[in-house]
């Protein structure tokens, strides 16, 4: 029914956030458009997972607004924030699993919790969800034996099993092997063109992301610095661009986390 | 001058965070409450809480309920036999089991064993992300995860406490009756008639519940409120036990001289 809807599922509009002293956000407005991949990219620690977190509801941004299909989620009740959850699916960056409980009662928590689903129905779409990341014969194994790759890959399973209408991953190919990242690369834009599914996929694999995204937006010291298509920004010209895209230490986007010159920290001043 | 200015400074908001922290606190206890209609749906969530949180303290329980009878016993037994009052030992021990010992040593075990195993379960799972990932997936880990947890303290210690002093009594017969040579018969006779219902053991009921209230909630969140890292987890679970221990002997206080005050 949303098929024609052209507006943006997240609109971010003048966001500001900051933990403690940190200024983390400072103005940023992004629209997140539907049923696209949309990449979110910047250096370790700017601010990624903040975003994620604000766009769910677990963080309170200082300033601004964060729409998504239309309802502003900061201003929602508690009870309405979790009905809108359910239309949102995250990939944690550690997986996040429960550790009391099995992979394959890891990926069916969401489905008995929020379906009526047949036991037998249930065990078939857990299955399938394992089957489409590769883990369908770990079922039985506990979080605690799992490698932080395939903890990961059954995070996934689970994020997509409740078939949301948004997914947001952190750093889906952290830890995977060339083949499973191969996977997780057809799987995330085949879950889009199946399902209709919008993704925000934040990563700092290069290559795989400019691969699969429609948009990308390059986020550094709490402002959006560039945005546009892959092609668009392997044709910036912007130096921030191109410094992050072709991996120069060198360059305005700064490696180091704010700190004094080596110098004066190592021979005191 | 300036110094006095810090220390203003610093005690002002060392004041300020304490009531914050307060606040906080009081706000998840409110919304744990309101997390209620979750057990009556899914009772089992509940039943699995009582197993962890009571069920497995039982033998701790049991046992130093049974020590601290025979030595109420023992004591008892000394001091009642200079007046020649030795049949009363049983009333003596049911009454401090019942009344005070009972509750409070209890709860002061309950805090040692289960409210620092709750404080670091939630707290890890927080650390892990764990209750983020279920927020993220629609489901209220406040409702979920601690409202089982609460009500599993809150229901288990008078039972714990009751079985505590009856373990106490066997332990002051044990030593009484087997050892020291008290009259069976009398032993028992004497407890059954001095010992009031209502007096003795409604207000050890009441004690222990209100006990179970206080060391649960504040193993919950310390957990729930810890920071994420091993030194925050530690030091969380030291303050649980800590707290829980003034809580229950200012309490203890406080609700003996309103219910035996007069
Ligand atoms: N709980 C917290 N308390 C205080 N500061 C935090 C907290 N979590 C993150 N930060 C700070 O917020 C900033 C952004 O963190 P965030 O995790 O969003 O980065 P990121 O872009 O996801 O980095 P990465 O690519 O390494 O995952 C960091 O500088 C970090 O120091
Ligand atoms: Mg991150």
């Amino acid at each position: 029914m949303y098929e024609d809807d052209d507006s943006p599922l997240v609109k971010i509009r003048n966001l500001h956030f900051k933990r403690g002293s940190k200024v983390i956000f400072a103005g940023v407005d992004m629209d997140i458009p539907r049923r696209k991949v949309t990449a979110i990219m910047g250096p370790s620690g700017t601010g990624k997972t903040t975003l994620l977190k604000l766009i769910g509801g677990q963080l309170r941004p200082d300033q601004g607004t964060i729409e998504f299909d239309g309802e502003n989620i900061h201003a929602l009740k508690t009870r309405d924030l979790y009905k809108l959850r359910m239309r949102m699916g995250m990939l944690f960056q550690s997986g996040a699993l429960l550790t009391d409980i099995n992979v394959f009662e890891n990926v069916a928590y969401p489905l008995r919790e929020h379906t009526d689903l047949s036991d037998s129905m249930l065990e078939r779409l857990v299955l399938l969800k394992l089957e489409a990341v590769g883990l369908r014969g770990a079922r039985d194994l506990m979080p605690s034996e799992l490698s932080g790759g395939m903890a990961r890959r059954v995070a996934l399973a689970r994020a997509i099993a409740l078939d949301p209408m948004m997914i947001m991953y952190d750093e889906p190919f952290t830890g995977q092997d060339p083949i499973s990242m191969g996977v997780l690369v057809k799987l995330i834009p085949s879950l889009n063109e199946a399902a209709h599914i919008s993704s925000i996929l934040v990563s700092h694999d290069v290559r795989e992301t400019l691969e699969i995204a429609d948009m990308v937006f390059v986020i550094s010291n709490g402002k959006v610095v560039d945005s546009g298509t892959p092609d668009e920004l392997h044709d910036s010209s912007k130096q921030w661009t191109k410094q992050f895209i072709d991996g120069l230490p060198d360059g305005p986007v700064p490696f180091h986390y704010p700190a004094p010159e080596l110098e004066e920290d190592l021979l005191g001043k | 001058m300036k110094s006095i200015t810090n220390f203003f400074a610093s005690l002002g908001s060392n004041v300020m965070s304490a009531v914050q922290k307060l606040g906080r606190a009081h706000m998840l206890f409110f919304q744990m409450v309101m997390g209620m209609d979750e057990i009556l749906r899914r009772p089992s969530l509940l039943i699995k809480q009582l197993y962890y949180v009571g069920v497995l303290s039982v033998i701790l329980i049991s046992l130093s309920g049974f020590f601290v009878g025979m030595v109420l016993g023992l004591q008892g037994y000394y001091t009642l036999s200079q007046f020649g009052a030795e049949a009363t030992l049983g009333v003596m021990v049911a009454a401090s089991l019942v009344r005070e010992l009972g509750p409070v040593v209890t709860a002061l075990l309950f805090a040692g064993r289960a409210g620092s195993a709750l404080t670091a379960e939630v707290g890890l799972m927080k650390a892990t992300e764990q209750l983020s990932g279920l927020e993220m997936m629609a489901v209220n880990p406040v409702r979920r995860v601690l409202t089982p947890r609460l009500f599993g303290g809150i229901f288990s210690m008078p039972l714990l406490a009751a079985m505590f002093s009856m373990f106490g009594v066997l332990g002051g017969w044990f030593v009484g009756v087997g050892l020291l040579g008290v009259d069976d018969g009398t032993y028992w006779s004497q407890m059954q008639t001095k010992i009031d219902l209502h007096e003795d053991i409604y207000n050890g009921v009441i004690k222990s519940i209100v006990f179970g209230v206080v060391c649960t909630w504040i193993a919950l969140f310390e957990g729930y409120d810890s920071t994420p890292t091993s030194e925050g987890l530690s030091r969380a679970t030291t303050r649980t036990v800590v707290h829980s221990a003034f809580a229950i002997l200012g309490l203890d206080f406080i609700l003996t001289a309103i219910m035996f005050g007069e």
